[in-house]
């Protein structure tokens, strides 16, 4: 005997949640709707596409293999030494940056909204333009690619790692502090073993995300493979580039296995 | 006070693998650093270029503005249309990925497609369709749809492979066609997290449409190098500016955008907890790239 009127319709949302969800698919619409029409695209480029496409793979297709002991192996390694320096160097420098950012490590709001702008800032700056930023500095070279995987890496470990330390549980702290430990002993047996696993873990996958952003460094000047491939596209020698893409490619995948094995075997 | 004292030893113990492994990081940056001829000569001379150097990035020149906001519309053009591509092309690609609705004859060439897509830097994608499709928007559009198939199409195919499968069992049962279990017990199920991987991509595509113009790809990213390399550091603080409040701003819209579809949140309530609702959690385990 409930009455429900025969004509009453269920609606999953409310007529105010519709119009916020309609509001958004019109502002998605329109924005592609002038995207399309304002976009400088030149259509005699793109009906010559797979010309110029057949004719890059033509002049890649003998890869030159005789120079990747000459000019790509020192390179390479290059890179790999920026991405795992770079690493190392955000991971010194985000430690005591996401412990201040943590509210529940370090009860300071003040403090922890400075350490949380210095993260944010970290990471809304491009790695490429902390490379640019970085050779206006030191120079071309290592170094300056070395700082910006640093400085951009600071901002990811920092965040990820404070937010570790808020989702502790609270038991065994409460247990050092009741036995009067002091905040370091804290945060070294309360704090620590809670968070070490997603500490290397994060650490892991930023490492990998910078072997593949360390590659293109150097297109900006900041050493490593990119300073090698931005020589031989500037000579068009394009077997050259496809020998480098090649060796970029092989060292990416490398990576991604030895991430997964390590974070199989210490996690 | 005996077994204290060798509780505490317990605790303190130095663990042996762990001091090979502290021993063996450091003989690798020194040997890392020696590789790449970093010397302290060489840090003292650039912290007193820094100086120097941060002197003429202030005050930032706005003057040629027009030059600027031209470059950052572009980007954002580049932003959107890619963004568009890229979830519309990762869409059935995810689908096809997805090894528990698809046979692995199936799945197998699409996760190489998706594996292939990731494994190169958008910049790097940038300059092949750069030689492709010409200078210009096109190449960084291009560039940038490749990147998204290989995220959204990576996490989507892994969403897809969490679902519960007792409702598309159940819709089955009622005698459903194929597309009709997709699209009454899949795509439901992972629908919250596929908004949160596309508001994720359009903010990482418009961090990289800012960039990809360095390598002749379209945006302002072409405008920031060349100003870099005329030494016009006023400029290039005012091109810095201006990408990092797009960014900000595009970060905020897509923050938005989540609680709406996530939280079902509407706009009264937008307006009274503006702040507050900047705090809620976003799907943001994965950065950028």
């Amino acid at each position: 005997m409930n009455d429900v009127p025969a004509t009453h319709s269920w609606r999953r949302f409310t007529p105010a949640q519709r119009l916020a969800r309609f509001t958004v698919y019109l502002a998605i619409v329109a924005a592609i709707v002038t995207s399309i029409q304002t976009v400088e695209i030149i259509p005699e480029f793109l009906s010559d596409a797979p010309e110029q496409v057949a004719d890059l793979l033509r002049r890649m297709w003998p890869i030159d293999v005789a120079y990747y002991p000459k000019g790509v192996h020192a390179a390479l390694m290059e890179t790999i030494h920026i991405a795992s320096l770079g690493t190392l160097l955000a991971l010194i420098l985000a430690l005591p940056v996401g412990i201040l950012a943590a509210h529940n490590v370090c009860p300071f709001t003040p403090v922890n909204l400075v350490a949380k702008l210095i993260l944010v800032s970290s990471r809304s700056v491009n790695s490429l333009v902390w490379a640019l930023l970085f050779v206006g500095i030191f120079g071309p070279g290592a170094l300056a690619g070395t700082l910006a995987i640093a400085f951009r890496s600071i901002g990811f470990v920092g965040k990820l790692f404070g937010e570790a330390l808020e989702e502790t549980s609270r038991g065994s702290i409460e247990a050092l502090a009741a036995a009067g430990a002091p905040w370091a002993s804290r945060l070294s047996f309360g704090y620590w073993p809670q968070v070490k696993p997603s500490f290397w873990s994060i650490a892991l996958f930023r490492w990998d995300i910078n072997v593949r952003e360390s590659a293109v460094l150097g297109l900006v000047g900041a050493g490593g493979i990119g300073m090698t491939l931005d020589s031989a596209l500037n000579l068009f020698q394009w077997n050259r580039v496809a020998t480098i893409l090649a060796a970029i490619f092989f060292v990416v995948i490398l990576a991604e296995l030895a991430v997964t094995f390590v974070r199989k075997r210490i996690i | 006070m005996v077994t204290s004292t060798a509780h505490r030893l317990a605790v303190l113990r130095p663990n042996r693998w762990a001091r090979l492994g502290a021993l063996l990081l450091l003989a690798y940056v020194i040997y890392a650093t020696a590789q790449m001829d970093v010397s302290w000569e060489r840090v003292a001379a650039g912290l007193h270029n820094a100086a120097h150097f941060l002197n003429r990035l202030f005050p930032p020149n706005f003057s040629r503005w027009e030059l600027l906001s031209k470059g950052l519309l572009e980007s954002l053009e580049i932003a959107v249309l890619a963004s568009t591509l890229g979830i519309v092309l990762s869409l059935p690609l995810g689908f096809i990925a997805a090894r528990n609705l698809m046979p692995g004859w199936a799945s197998w060439p699409a996760r190489l497609v998706i594996v292939s897509a990731r494994s190169f830097h958008p910049v790097i994608v940038a300059i092949v369709f750069v030689k492709a499709v010409g200078f210009g928007a096109l190449a960084g559009i291009l560039a940038l749809t490749v990147a998204s198939i290989g995220f959204i199409g990576k996490l989507f195919a892994e969403a897809i492979e969490e679902i519960s499968l007792k409702q598309v069992e159940a819709v089955r049962a009622t005698g459903a066609s194929f597309m009709g279990i997709v699209a009454i017990a899949v795509l439901p199920q992972v629908f919250a997290r596929f908004i949160g991987f596309c508001t994720y991509q359009l903010d990482s595509n418009l961090r990289n449409s800012t960039m990809v113009g360095i390598v002749g790809a379209g945006g302002i990213g072409g405008t920031l190098f060349a100003a870099f390399q005329r030494f016009d550091y006023d400029y290039v603080c005012a091109i810095l500016i201006s990408i990092i409040a797009l960014i900000m701003i595009g970060e905020m819209v897509a923050t938005y955008v989540r609680a709406i579809f996530i939280d079902g949140m509407t706009f009264a309530e937008m307006f009274h907890r503006r702040l507050s609702a900047l705090g809620t959690r976003p799907e943001r385990r994965f950065d950028d790239e």
